[in-house]
């Protein structure tokens, strides 16, 4: 109990902020690969083996990474409600469309080689992409959308209403970013492919990657410049009390230009995190140039950290403003659980995430090496 | 209108956690079927116990996608049609979410890739350790997401906190220990394990009927058999248990589910049959058996148990205490630090705060909870009363299921341990008919589960219709009609596949007698 009193309700939610930064940088890496794999598959294969040999080199994986993602939801649900209940409310149809291609994903990855049909597998290997495309495209819209802020206000009984539908959420900047979002994606399964796959395959991955990590600086520096020429940022006006009980409408939040980027003036060591993003993807598209490696993979993931810490490092302390009615934005001072629920849970992660990471690299290490077409075709039936 | 989101959202929120859960217990008994047949092949050699363990995980791979694939929703739906239930008791039910996740899930999905992907990979007793990380992994989530459904049923170790409006923990031992939901954990476990059983069972006795893969078949029957037996007894027990806790904190769905409109001298009689009637408040020609019910809720000769007209009696005086919650709330709210709040005003909501989920039960028929015509007060105590006729006879389908499995497990364990699983065909067409049951045993559960919670999100804590998401009803209709359209067309596929695999079969099966050389002869049992 003592350690429950060191670990006060201030510090509590920087730590859940980390830890939600944690998750959902896991998730782009992990995962993330993942989508863009899927989103290469039509593209990088054009045989059916080849294809067999894109789908196989994250077969062993997928279902571990997209853990990523459900135990983030759970995280976001355990650590920060509201979060929880306005974006999941909010961006409603577009978390249905989400929905709708995550759930083809893990089908078509375990379904499409169990028949021999070439029309069936066509078919699954554009639910694949779909698989891929659609959430990484999403994701970086509704991020887009963030750090313009959403239009949702709560009511005095803390109960919120959204005032937007899925069309304002396809706005220009959006798009932007969820372009971004797919580039970066795409770059850092073709860095995978790069690894796990041979010959036509990864030769082919490599050329996409090479454009794709272009594309992906070209468009994370427009969006910085757009986000600080053209779009405001929110601040803080009322005194901050870290330690207050968790209700948005206690402060005071006005709009102003340039507010993204305040937090790297008063600390400018943060801007490790965009020249993370930069000099990863500048340093996967060298990669791609060459043979591709495990350091091609590791800066096109260095690439991935950066980008989506820039995004969270930029808004701190905000998680997700509102545009109609900016008191009722959320920030790490006033949307998370109690303190004993953060705390609860910091014990749990902290027990939990150690053996899961050992045993997560065991598991790469057993199925660490390319997978080769001759692996495929050799008759080993458990193979996708 | 609202009413009519209410209505959709539920919809929707039922008709995805039922699909969810024709591929959850399967999930949930084959991993350990899995984890039993290949502790066998390690433990003897006999490779024919690998080639069982490696045909039943291709059915198992089919049926785990599924699961997969669909539980992303049922933990998104929460955000996105129940979005005030989780702005409210987030703080509380996202916990165990998130320890599934962390707990359960890393550990089944990273180790179900080497369950199909290790064979080559791994020695026969690192490949047994993947499948048993796949078994204890779906197992714990099942613990996990049934604490969540259990603080549902029987919300421990939280209070509302009028700052944030909102429940907080306040003793998460007491939210893990519930003894809701472990006895739910138990039961729904033991009901995922005779679902896995009576498949394997009704797919070998196919085979046995076709006279294919005898030996496959035979030493997979035995294994569903006894793994059965026991399971079969287990979800009674437990099923038993689940009545007697619930007997303790949700009378009214007890009393629902018996169709016991009046309160009895105790020990009171259980209706066998009979037709409940919701408006003349009556269950007709009902066929009672003196005692029992009394026995099986209470465990004693002398505790009553409370009819549905005693417990809306009784709800109206929370309802009562409720409207004086809420208005100590507002008060609480109005004023301009928690200091400014007069200190009766503190007592009076401390008093009946529990009873304030009461007072929102008004909010169907007026805004202001506090305005409530005596008629009105009396409308919303009979809204706590779930509609009695199908819960009646969705139990007795389920509970008679039940004692069906007993009876077929213990008839084929009998068989399984005289050899003579194939003397007698009828009964393998019995096996064979017999596998869609438990699905359809477990849907009726959760039926009673979960609409006798009914008015309720969270019983006695948030009414349903207050719980869900402000949103279009477009958006809903149009997420009910794409859920049912995917679901429709994946539905159609697994089983299409299902269907075909078992049709293949295992391939090249090893002889009976057949012993892989990895394993030192140390181990090797004399023959």
């Amino acid at each position: 109990m003592i350690l429950y009193e060191l670990m006060d309700y201030g510090l509590l939610r920087v730590i859940w902020w980390l830890l939600l930064g944690v998750l959902l940088i896991g998730f782009a890496i992990t995962d993330g690969f993942d989508m863009g794999v899927a989103t290469l598959l039509p593209f990088v294969g054009k045989t059916d083996v080849e294809r067999r040999v894109v789908i196989n080199t994250v077969g062993p994986v997928w279902e571990g990474n997209q853990v990523w993602l459900i135990t983030g939801g759970g995280a976001i649900f355990a650590a920060w409600p509201q979060l929880y209940a306005v974006s999941f409310s909010g961006f409603y149809l577009a978390m249905f469309l989400t929905l709708a291609a995550l759930i083809l994903r893990p089908v078509g990855f375990k379904y499409r080689s169990k028949r021999e049909s070439q029309r069936w597998r066509n078919n699954w290997d554009w639910a694949l992409f779909i698989g891929g495309f659609v959430p990484s495209l999403i994701f970086g819209v509704a991020v887009g959308n963030v750090l313009q802020g959403v239009p949702f206000r709560f009511d005095n009984d803390l109960r919120m209403a959204y005032e937007g539908n899925l069309f304002g959420l396809l706005n220009p900047f959006a798009l932007l970013v969820g372009l971004l979002s797919v580039a970066m994606l795409v770059m850092h399964g073709a860095a995978w492919l790069g690894v796990k796959a041979e010959g036509a395959v990864a030769q082919r991955s490599r050329r996409i990657g090479g454009y794709a990590a272009l594309a992906v600086i070209v468009m994370f520096a427009l969006s910085g410049l757009i986000l600080w020429a053209l779009l405001p940022g929110y601040a803080i006006t009322s005194p901050i009390d870290p330690h207050q009980a968790s209700n948005p409408l206690t402060k005071q939040v006005t709009r102003q230009m340039g507010a993204w980027f305040v937090n790297y003036q008063i600390h400018p060591w943060l801007l490790i995190a965009p020249a993370l993003g930069f000099l990863g993807a500048a340093g996967a598209w060298l990669g791609f140039r060459g043979k591709a490696s495990g350091r091609t993979f590791l800066s096109s993931a260095a690439a991935v950290f950066g980008i989506v810490a820039t995004v969270g490092v930029s808004m701190f302390p905000f998680i997700l403003p509102s545009s109609v009615d900016p008191q009722s934005s959320l920030t790490v001072w006033d949307s998370s659980s109690s303190h004993a629920t953060l705390f609860n849970m910091l014990v749990a992660a902290v027990i939990l995430v150690p053996i899961i990471l050992v045993y997560t690299s065991w598991v790469y290490r057993v199925l660490w090496g390319p997978v080769t077409e001759k692996s495929i075709t050799d008759g080993d039936t458990h193979a996708y | 209108m609202e009413l009519n989101i209410v209505e959709l959202s539920r919809l929707q929120f039922a008709l995805t956690a039922m699909y969810h859960f024709l591929f959850v217990p399967l999930t949930l008994g084959l991993s350990v079927i899995l984890a039993i047949m290949e502790t066998v092949f390690v433990m003897t050699g006999r490779t024919i116990w690998r080639d069982m363990t490696k045909f039943w995980g291709t059915l198992f791979g089919i049926n785990f996608v599924l699961g997969v694939a669909t539980g992303i929703t049922m933990e998104f739906q929460f955000g996105m049609n129940w979005s005030y239930y989780s702005q409210y008791v987030g703080d509380i039910f996202g916990a165990p979410l998130a320890i599934e996740g962390l707990m359960a899930f890393f550990l089944e999905a990273t180790f179900v890739g080497l369950f199909f992907f290790g064979w080559d990979r791994l020695t026969p007793r690192q490949h047994l350790g993947a499948t048993y990380a796949v078994a204890i992994g779906s197992n714990l989530s099942a613990l996990w997401i049934l604490i969540a459904n259990g603080w549902m049923q029987h919300p421990v170790g939280a209070a509302f906190n009028p700052e944030t409006m909102r429940m907080e923990v306040t003793s998460f031992f007491e939210v893990l220990f519930n003894t809701v939901a472990q006895a739910k954990f138990v039961h729904t476990v033991s009901a995922g394990y005779v679902t896995a059983s009576i498949f394997v069972l009704g797919v070998s006795a196919i085979y046995m009927l076709q006279g294919k893969h005898r030996d496959l078949a035979r030493r997979s029957m035995a294994v569903a058999a006894a793994f059965g037996l026991a399971s079969s007894l287990s979800v009674v027990v437990l099923g038993d248990e689940s009545g007697y806790t619930a007997t303790e904190n949700q009378k009214m769905k007890i009393a629902a589910m018996e169709g016991m409109w009046t309160t009895e001298p105790a020990p009171a009689s259980f209706n066998l049959i009979g037709f409940p009637d919701q408006q003349a408040r009556e269950t007709r020609y009902a066929i009672q058996i003196p005692w029992v019910l009394g026995l099986i809720t209470t465990r004693s000769l002398t505790k009553q148990v409370p009819g549905i007209e005693e417990l809306v009696q009784d709800a109206k005086g929370r309802i009562a205490n409720g409207i004086k919650a809420y208005d100590a709330l507002q008060q609480i709210r109005a004023a301009d630090s928690p200091s400014a709040v007069p200190d009766d005003v503190r007592q009076t909501f401390e008093a009946n705060g529990g009873d304030l989920g009461y007072a929102y039960l008004l909010k169907r028929y007026v805004d202001d909870p506090r305005l409530a015509t005596p008629q009105e007060i009396n409308d919303a105590a009979w809204s706590t009363v779930p509609a009695v006729f199908p819960l009646f006879w969705s139990f007795r389908f389920m509970v008679g299921l039940g004692f069906f499995f007993i009876a077929l497990m213990a008839t084929f364990f009998v068989l399984a341990s005289r050899r003579s699983l194939d003397r007698h065909r009828w009964l393998l067409w019995v096996a064979a008919l017999s596998i869609p049951l438990p699905w359809l045993a477990a849907e009726l559960g959760w039926f009673v589960a979960e609409y006798g919670r009914q008015p309720w999100i969270i019983e006695g804590i948030l009414p349903t219709a207050i719980g869900v998401s402000r949103i279009g009803i477009v958006d809903i209709a149009i997420s009910l009609l794409g859920f049912v359209a995917l679901y429709t067309v994946l539905a159609v596929v697994e089983i299409t596949l299902m269907v075909k695999a078992i049709r293949v079969g295992p391939g090249k099966v090893s002889a009976p007698g057949d012993l892989v050389r990895t394993i030192p002869a140390a181990t090797q049992p004399a023959e």
